[in-house]
This record gives C-alpha cells, structure tokens and sequence, in this order.
C-alpha cells in the first residue's frame, strides 16, 4: 500500500537548516517507521518559507498546520500527538506578536495575509530537489509554450507590456534588455544569471535559488531563445553552498528531461546552462565587473557604453539580469501581460521580494505587491518592532540605498517613489532601526563596507569613499568638528558625480541621507560629544547619581584621570570630557551610585 | 526520458500532480474523511479502519479525498468512528466502522452517492 495521506514539509532553506533542520528530518523519518507509518506519511524538505525569524519551520498537509521553531525534542510529541492521535501540538504553533494569539495555518497569520507570491510561489510547497514536484504546479509549460508557440519578438513584447523591471535594483524594463540584445548583430550570444547577492542582510536570491532553482533555470531558457542566446551562465557566489548544490541537482534534472541541452520540446532549439562561481565581492553584482569575473578576469567594471547587450562575455551580446527578475518571467508567460501589470503602481508592476530584518518581530522573506506601504510591511507583515520599542528608521537599498524615516513611512513602495526619498529600491534588503540605533554609527557601517568593498579601480571611490569613513570614524569617537560635516557633504556629492561604477556612485548614499534627517544627531556627536541611541561607545561616559552618592571617595581615589571631584561626605561629579570609560569608579562604588552608560 | 511536446508534459504533470495533490490551503473542493483516532478509536481499531479507508481510496484512484485522523469524536460507543464531510453537505458520522464497512464508505457513500442508513449514528450534525 502506498497511497500517502500526509506530508510533512520540513523547511530546508539555510536559516532553518543552520537551526538543525536537516536533524529533524532525519529524526522524523525514524520515528515514523517505529510507529509504521512511514509509508503513508511522507516527509518532505523544501526550500525557504520566509518565516525565518521563527525557523526551523514545519507545516503539515492536509491538515493545514503550521508549526514554528521546531526543535529536536519536539519531533516525538509531533508523531505522537498529531499524526498518530490527530491532536494538534498547541504549544509550537505560532503566537501573533501583538495579538498574542496562537494561529494554525498560514492563510490566518497576519504575516502572510498580506503578501502575494509570485517569486516564492513555490518556496516551502515543493521539494526544490524534485523536477516532478516543480512540473506538478506548472513548471516547463512555460518554455514549451514559448518554444512552440510564440516568437522571440512576442517574449519581449509580453514582458515589456507586462512592466516587469529589473529586480537587482536598478529597475531596467526587461522586456527592452532582451530586445536590446536579440537586434545585436551576432552569432553567439550569452545570457546570464547574477546572483552575487551581495547587501549586507539580503537573502531573497539565495532563498529564490534554494527554493525553486527550475523557476530560474527555465526562464534563462525563455530568455535564451528570445535574445538569440544558446548558453546561459549563473553566477553565484561560492558563499552559497546550498543554492549551488540545489542549483546543479535541478540542472542535471533539467537535462534529463530534454528541458535544457539539444533540440529542447522537438523546436530546434538548444540550450544549457552552467554555474560559475564568484569569491564574493560585491562589486561583482555590477554587470560588466561580473562579465569580467566570468571570464576569469579580475572583477573591475568598466564604463558603459558598450553596454553588456551589444559587447558583454566574451565581447558577444550578453544580457544579465537578476534572480528575482527570471522568477517572474514564467508566470507572465503563462498568465498574460495584463495579469501582470494589474499589480503594483502605475511605473513600478508586480510584486518585489524584501528580507526583513533587524529590530522587528517577524523577521524573514516578504513578497509584497508594488505599492505596499513601509507601514503596512513593517507593523501588519512584520509585527511590529522588537520589544515594542520605537522605530526610527528603515534602510532599504543597502549600501546604495538610504534611510527612510516615519514621514515617510506610508509612501507606497515603488522604484520612483523610494527614489524620490532619498533611498532607492536595491535588491530588496530591508532593515529595521529602532530607537537604540545610532544614525551616525549606521552610515559608518555602511561606508565600511563599501570602502572594503571598493575594487580599487577608480580615484573617487578606493580614496574618497576612504576619507569619508575616517570622519564618520572620528566624528562617532568624538573628535568631529562641524566642519568635517561640509566635507563630507562636498565629498559625497564629488564621488556621486565620478565614481566609474554603481558601488561608488551610490556609496555615499547612507551619509547623505542620515545626514538629511538626523543631521541633529551628527551635531550631537560634534557639539557635545553625545550618542543619544548609547551606540558609539566613545561618547559613553560614566556619571553619579546624587541621591545615592553619600560621599565616600571611593570613586574619585580610583579613578586613573582624576576626573571625579567632590569632598568627603560630599556629592560626586564626574568631569565627562575628561573620563575615559575605564569603569573602575562603577566597580569601587559600594553603594550603587555610579550609573553605568 | 526526454519530454518532446506539451502534451507529453501535460501527461508528465497530471502524474506529478498526484503527488503533491495534499498540500493545497484551504478546503476546496476536497470530501473530508475524519477518523476518530484518540485512544479509545485505537483501541477500538481505528488503525484497521484507516488503512482500509487509505487502501480502497488508493485502488478506486480518487484523489479529491482528504484523510485525516482526528482526536476523540464523543461517541465512544461506536468507535471506531467516520465523519464525512462533503462540500455543501451535512456532515454524516458512521460508527462501527471495521474494514468492511469502511470500503463500503468508499465504494457506496463516495462513488455512489448512497448513505449507508444502518451505520449511520446521527444525520445531521451541525458543526460549531
């Protein structure tokens, strides 16, 4: 007997799979076969789904049941309790934040009511390592129909009458990339895939590749064949194990079943797709530096034009687009341009995929429609911030991108309107600030990672995007003057203007909008040498509560500076512009009258 | 095996289909089998009562059927206990249900739309 009544889908994205979930499986198969059920219940690894914050995740079909931080212990009372005696284990269902309240299955939780997938469609649904599983929710119709039934010129035109836009972060329309590169004369052409996710807390390609690597790999194909292209290249990062090995599983799949390699559906047209692995430099996600690093050459841009479409890999016509991007070509294929750009706004169509992260409950992997507010993402999506502290800013764009306060926070999300702020769309990273984040301390690791990030290539930013981390240095350790404000307003404006290539056009870009909504804060850390979020730890000095203080002396005999002055029986003062923050007047205070910054 | 035309594909996808066809969201278009599996539905052989329910699903190829164990259904009396639950239906509890009786659920109340009045404990039951 081998009819299957339940599945157990046990999350296998790398967030879930560092929390052991590779374990649970294991532990969940063995415990079935010594009840006997291992026949009719299956278990399942699937790719990413979403809920990271609450991993390792585990949903059971049919029932509908969605159980959250899944821990090794709790596999027994799972067979136990739900599959053998169908009684559902209360305990790890997931509890709404703010509502307090447990919730069974996803379509009542308030973090995926609001989402709609199209990239993720079939992220947490299907086994990524199973072709079949990929074909059952439509997979390789897609490119049969567009092999058998359409022209190369009906691709682009669906795609540019569908609004799609390239989900990198630039915001390119596809449709018109593909087309730029099918009229480039040329007998060889190459079409490839950039997942060099490179934003510091930005994980939808990895997840999308994880996932649903056939949903990539057949919309290169589409591409290939509407752009003239018979090889495709991913470029991923070798920081990625998972995605590599999910990635090749689904190309050897592919192959298998005449999807990829020659003659593919009996057209006459062949392609294939290999994987070539990047150090993991994230000046490599800018197209004609991941050119080069394909090639096997350092990884430098170099000025556009020629634009990659005309002389790219190889010096052939190539067109490169994102993940996200490919994962929405086969749905509009399917679906129609209409479908398509009846979601989102009036420039911006579709839905875009952002990581959440940082001080907000539920953290993990939204897709939202385009139009969504911050608000709607951060409070209905997200929960809320952590503890129920106040928020201060989102960044979004990463390193490129910007802050965006709460004036803003109910701008519906599109490429211009994020522009029209001060930040910009990116890949999608997007992270939660609250009122313990130092704004000054965020631009400052923002720029060093760009000043680390910097390819060396260009004057304006291997030095300038340099110098301008040393005055954020200086400024957070309270040696600033308010003078180095207008430097770095005029250095800023100077690498925009002369950088070679993305990363150091938009390096500058977490300095300049700190600096236009909490300029106070940079005047703070001048002026008074005060970090109000407690951040910069420099800025921390030590002081003495009067009430407490009885006047012992034990504090001011300690202290290596002399800093604290006060006679005996008297209150206490500490001289804060002299204190170094070595804490040996808090740890001599009997009394608890040193307060502890 | 290399896939040549859609149509291929179609065959290939309608054979996936099966196999994934449990994880859907919501209840659809689904009938409901519940068994009542709490312990005094085990001891009653309920397990039996299972495996025939899964065993005549599976040789009548009907896929539009959930199974699904639940905890106690109250009537201890007759366990083991079916509940049907069909779309746009009342719910029908049959009790006593052994191996025999539960091909018969298939066989009759599913494929043939008949009810099987002698096993039946109560017709109309109102769910909360």
């Amino acid at each position: 007997m081998d009819t299957v009544r339940s599945h157990i889908m046990v999350c296998g994205g790398t967030g879930c799979v560092s929390s052991d979930s590779e374990k649970l499986i294991t532990l969940f198969k063995e415990k079935l076969s010594s009840v006997g059920y291992e026949k009719e219940i299956n278990v399942i690894r699937t790719g990413c789904f979403g809920f990271c914050g609450q991993g390792p995740i585990v949903k059971i079909h049919p029932d509908n049941v969605f159980y959250v931080q899944v821990k090794l212990d709790d596999v027994d009372e799972i067979i136990e309790e739900h599959i053998v005696k169908g009684r559902i284990v209360k305990r790890l269902l997931y509890e709404e934040p703010f509502y307090k309240r447990k919730v069974q299955s996803t379509s009542k939780m308030d973090f995926y009511k609001k989402q709609y997938r199209i990239a993720l469609r079939n992220c947490g649904i299907i086994n990524p390592e199973e072709i079949e599983e990929y074909i059952a929710y439509d997979g390789y119709e897609a490119l049969g129909k567009a092999l058998l039934e359409m022209s190369p010129v009906e691709i682009t035109n669906i795609l540019k009458d569908a609004g799609l836009r390239g989900r990198g972060g630039g915001g390119f329309p596809t449709g018109l990339k593909w087309e730029f590169t099918s009229k480039s004369p040329g007998d060889e052409k190459y079409i490839i895939c950039n997942a060099d996710e490179g934003d510091p807390g930005a994980f939808m390609d990895r997840s999308i590749l994880e996932g649903d690597p056939h949903s990539v790999l057949e919309a290169m194909a589409i591409g290939g064949y509407a752009t003239g292209a018979n090889s495709g290249i991913v470029y991923i990062r070798a920081e990625y194990p998972l995605a590599i090995k999910r990635l090749n599983i689904a190309i050897e799949q592919a192959r298998e079943l005449g999807f990829l390699g020659k003659d593919i559906f009996a057209s006459g047209f062949d392609f294939d797709i290999s994987v070539k692995l990047g150090a993991g430099a994230f000046v490599c996600g800018e197209e004609t530096a991941l050119i080069h690093s394909v090639e096997g050459k350092r990884g430098e841009p170099t000025k556009k034009p020629p634009f990659p479409s005309e002389s790219g890999y190889q010096g052939k016509p190539t067109t490169v687009n994102n993940v996200e991007t490919f994962a929405n070509v086969c749905p509009i294929i399917l679906k129609g341009s209409e479908w398509f750009s009846s979601i989102g706004t009036e420039t911006s169509k579709g839905t875009k995929v952002f990581a959440l992260a940082g001080s907000v409950n539920n953290v993990g992997l939204v897709e939202v429609p385009m139009g969504t507010t911050l608000r709607e993402i951060i409070y209905d999506i997200g929960g809320g911030i952590i503890g129920g502290k106040e928020f201060k800013a989102v960044q979004t764009g990463g390193p490129s991108g910007g802050v965006i306060t709460t004036a803003d926070l109910d701008t519906p999300i599109d490429y211009e309107s994020l522009k029209n702020i001060g930040s910009m769309m990116g890949s999608g990273g997007m992270i939660i600030m609250d009122e313990t984040s130092c704004m000054v301390n965020i631009a400052k690791f923002y720029l060093d990672f760009s000043q680390d990030e910097s390819c060396g290539k260009c004057t304006p930013c291997r030095i300038g995007v340099k110098r301008m981390y040393e005055i954020l240095e200086r400024i957070t350790k309270g040696e600033g003057e308010l003078e180095d404000l207008e430097k770095l307003e005029l250095l800023a404006n100077m690498i925009k203007q002369s950088s070679l290539c993305g990363l150091g056009q938009t390096a500058p870009n977490p300095v300049l909008s700190t600096m236009k909504y909490f300029k106070e804060e940079y005047i703070e850390h001048v002026e008074n040498h005060y970090c109000r979020a407690g951040e910069c730890k420099d800025l921390l000095k030590y002081s003495i509560d009067p009430d407490k203080c009885i006047g012992c002396t034990a504090c001011a005999k300690v202290c290596p500076v002399n800093c604290i002055s006060g006679k005996a029986k008297e209150i206490h003062e500490i001289d804060k512009n002299e204190c170094i923050s070595c804490g040996a007047c808090f740890d001599a205070c009997k009394f608890d009258a040193v307060i502890k910054p | 095996m290399s896939v040549k035309s859609l149509e291929e594909l179609k065959k290939l996808r309608e054979k996936s289909k099966k196999k994934v066809s449990l994880r859907k969201d919501g209840k659809g278009d689904y009938i409901e089998l519940m068994v009542g599996m709490a312990t005094c539905g085990i001891a009653a052989g309920a397990r039996t009562t299972l495996n025939a329910l899964m065993d005549e699903i599976q040789k009548k190829d009907i896929d539009n059927i959930k199974l699904v164990q639940v905890g106690c259904l109250g009537y201890c009396h007759s366990e083991p206990i079916v509940q049907v639950n069909e779309p746009g239906k009342e719910p029908i509890i049959y009790g006593n249900v052994d191996d025999k009786r539960a091909r018969e659920i298939i066989n009759k109340h599913i494929i043939n739309h008949e009810l099987i009045d002698d096993a039946i404990i109560i017709e109309t039951y109102k769910k909360p």
